[in-house]
C-alpha cells in the first residue's frame, strides 16, 4: 500500500513536471514576473541596506509564490480531476502537488536570490546559510499556498481570495523567516536561532498533516 | 445544557460583580506607573479569553461538521466565529483606548497587537470565503476546512511568536508572566475580580453566539417551509 502510493505520488509529480515542460509559457511567465518585480524594485530603490534587502526579498518571495502556486489546481479540467481521484486518491494527489510546488518554489527562490544579488547588491555574509533559509522559506510558503489554492479553486474570484486568505496566515511565518534570515547578515550567531528554525519546520509538518487530513473533504463533489 | 437558564443568571451576576467591583476594588499603587488604568485588566484581558474560547468552539463544530455534515453544526461554527471576531475587535478597542494613555499611542505595533489584528483578518477572510461560494453544501464544507486550517495556523503563532520577541505586554521576551497576567502587578484582591470577570465575559460570549445560532436555525427552518 505504502509502496503503491509512493509510486502514485511520483507518477503525479512526473505528470506535473511534464505539463510544466510542455506548457513552458507558465514557467517563463513566473520567471519574467520575478525578474521584472525585482527590476522595478531596483529602479525605485537602487541598492538598499541589508534590513530593507531582507524584507524586500521575503515580500517578493511571497508574491512569486502566490503567482507560481495559484495555478496548480486550475490547469486540470474537472473530468481529469475525477480521473486522478479514481486512479490515485485524494491523499496521493495533494502530496504530489505539495511536493511539486515545494520544488518549484525552491527553484524560484534560488533564481530570485540570483537576480537579487545581481541587481540589488549582495549584503550577505553567509551566502550558503541564506540559500538554505530561502529553501526553507520557499517550502513553507509553497505548502501554505498550495493548500489555499486548493480551497480557492472551489470558489469564484480565485486570485483575490488567495490574497485575502493567504496574506494574514502567512504574516507570522514571514516574520519568523525575516528574523532567521538576519543571521546570515551578521558575523555573530543570534541566540534562539535553532529554536525558530525548529518552529518553522514544525509548522511545515503541521501544514502537510492538515493538508493530508483535510484535502479529501475538499474533493467530495 | 445550553437551553438551561442557570448559567445565564450566573453570567449576569458575574458581570454585575465585575462592573461594580472592577471599579471599587483596592489596587496596588505600582510606583505610580499604571494608576487606576490597571482596572482595564477586568475588561480588556477577558475579551481575549472570550475570543479564544469562541474560536475553539467554532473549530470544534467545524470538525464535527466534517465528520457528520449536519447544517446545524455549520451554523454553530459560523456564529461562534462571528461573535469571536466581535470580542476580538472589542479587545483591540479596549486595549487601544488604554494604550493611548499608557503607551502614548493607540497603536504602537506591539507584537501582540499585531497578532490580534492578524487573528481578526484571518477570520474575516473566513466570512469572505463563505460569501464567495454560492452552493450551500459546498460553502459549509469548504468553510469548515478553512476554519480548521486557519485555526491551526493562527493559534500556535499567537501563542508562541509573541513570547519570542520583546513586547510591551507582559509575557514577552525578558518579562515575567504569560500574555494574560503579570504576576508582579496583581494582588489577590484583583484576582478575585479578574477570575469572575473572565468567566462572566466568556459566558456572555457563548450566550450571544448561541442566541444567534438559534435565531439562524429558526430562520432557515422557516425558509425551508415556505
Amino acid at each position: 500500500m505504502a509502496n503503491g502510493s509512493a509510486k502514485h505520488i511520483i507518477t503525479l509529480i512526473k505528470k506535473d513536471l511534464l505539463l510544466e515542460i510542455r506548457q513552458q509559457y507558465t514557467f517563463y511567465g513566473v520567471l519574467l514576473y520575478v525578474a521584472s518585480t525585482i527590476f522595478v524594485v531596483y529602479l525605485s530603490m537602487g541598492q538598499p541596506e541589508e534590513d530593507v534587502w531582507n524584507a524586500l526579498f521575503w515580500v517578493i518571495q511571497l508574491f512569486v509564490c502566490v503567482n507560481a502556486v495559484a495555478k496548480s489546481f486550475l490547469q486540470d479540467s474537472k473530468g481529469r480531476m475525477l480521473y486522478y481521484y479514481s486512479v490515485a486518491g485524494a491523499r496521493d494527489f495533494i502530496l504530489s502537488k505539495l511536493a511539486f510546488n515545494a520544488m518549484l518554489m525552491m527553484l524560484m527562490s534560488l533564481l530570485s536570490l540570483f537576480v537579487f544579488t545581481v541587481l540589488l547588491g549582495n549584503p550577505l555574509i553567509h551566502v550558503l546559510d541564506f540559500i538554505g533559509i530561502s529553501f526553507l522559506g520557499g517550502i513553507g510558503l509553497s505548502l501554505i499556498f498550495t493548500f489555499l489554492a486548493a480551497i480557492a479553486a472551489k470558489a469564484q474570484q480565485q486570485a483575490a481570495l488567495m490574497a485575502i486568505m493567504g496574506f494574514p496566515i502567512i504574516i507570522p511565518q514571514l516574520l519568523l523567516l525575516g528574523r532567521i534570515a538576519k543571521a546570515s547578515f551578521s558575523p555573530v550567531l543570534q541566540a534562539g536561532l535553532w529554536q525558530m528554525v525548529l518552529l518553522l519546520v514544525g509548522l511545515d509538518l503541521l501544514i502537510i498533516l492538515l493538508a493530508v487530513i483535510l484535502f479529501p473533504f475538499l474533493w467530495k463533489d | 445544557m445550553i437551553r438551561e437558564y442557570w448559567w445565564k443568571i450566573l453570567c449576569f451576576i458575574l458581570l454585575m460583580y465585575t462592573c461594580t467591583m472592577g471599579f471599587l476594588v483596592e489596587i496596588p499603587s505600582l510606583d505610580g506607573r499604571m494608576q487606576q488604568t490597571v482596572r482595564n485588566l477586568f475588561f480588556h484581558v477577558p475579551m481575549w479569553f472570550c475570543m479564544q474560547t469562541l474560536f475553539i468552539v467554532s473549530v470544534i463544530y467545524a470538525i464535527r461538521y466534517l465528520r457528520n455534515p449536519n447544517p446545524r453544526y455549520d451554523y454553530y461554527s459560523l456564529e461562534f466565529a462571528r461573535t469571536g471576531v466581535v470580542f476580538g475587535l472589542l479587545g483591540l478597542v479596549t486595549g487601544a483606548i488604554w494604550a493611548n494613555y499608557q503607551w502614548g499611542a493607540p497603536w504602537s505595533g506591539d507584537p501582540k497587537q499585531n497578532g490580534a489584528a492578524i487573528a481578526i483578518l484571518i477570520y474575516l477572510a473566513y466570512f469572505v470565503l463563505r460569501g464567495s461560494l454560492t452552493d450551500i453544501d459546498k460553502r459549509s464544507r469548504i468553510g469548515a476546512v478553512y476554519n480548521i486550517f486557519a485555526f491551526a495556523m493562527l493559534f500556535p503563532t499567537i501563542w508562541i511568536l509573541p513570547r519570542l520577541t520583546e513586547s510591551l505586554h507582559p509575557g514577552g521576551q525578558g518579562s515575567e508572566g504569560n500574555p494574560g497576567l503579570n504576576p508582579n502587578d496583581t494582588t489577590a484582591a484583583m484576582e478575585m475580580v479578574f477570575l469572575p470577570a473572565i468567566i462572566g465575559w466568556i459566558l456572555l460570549g457563548v450566550w450571544i453566539a448561541s442566541l444567534r445560532t438559534r435565531l439562524r436555525i429558526i430562520t432557515e427552518k422557516k425558509l425551508a417551509h415556505e
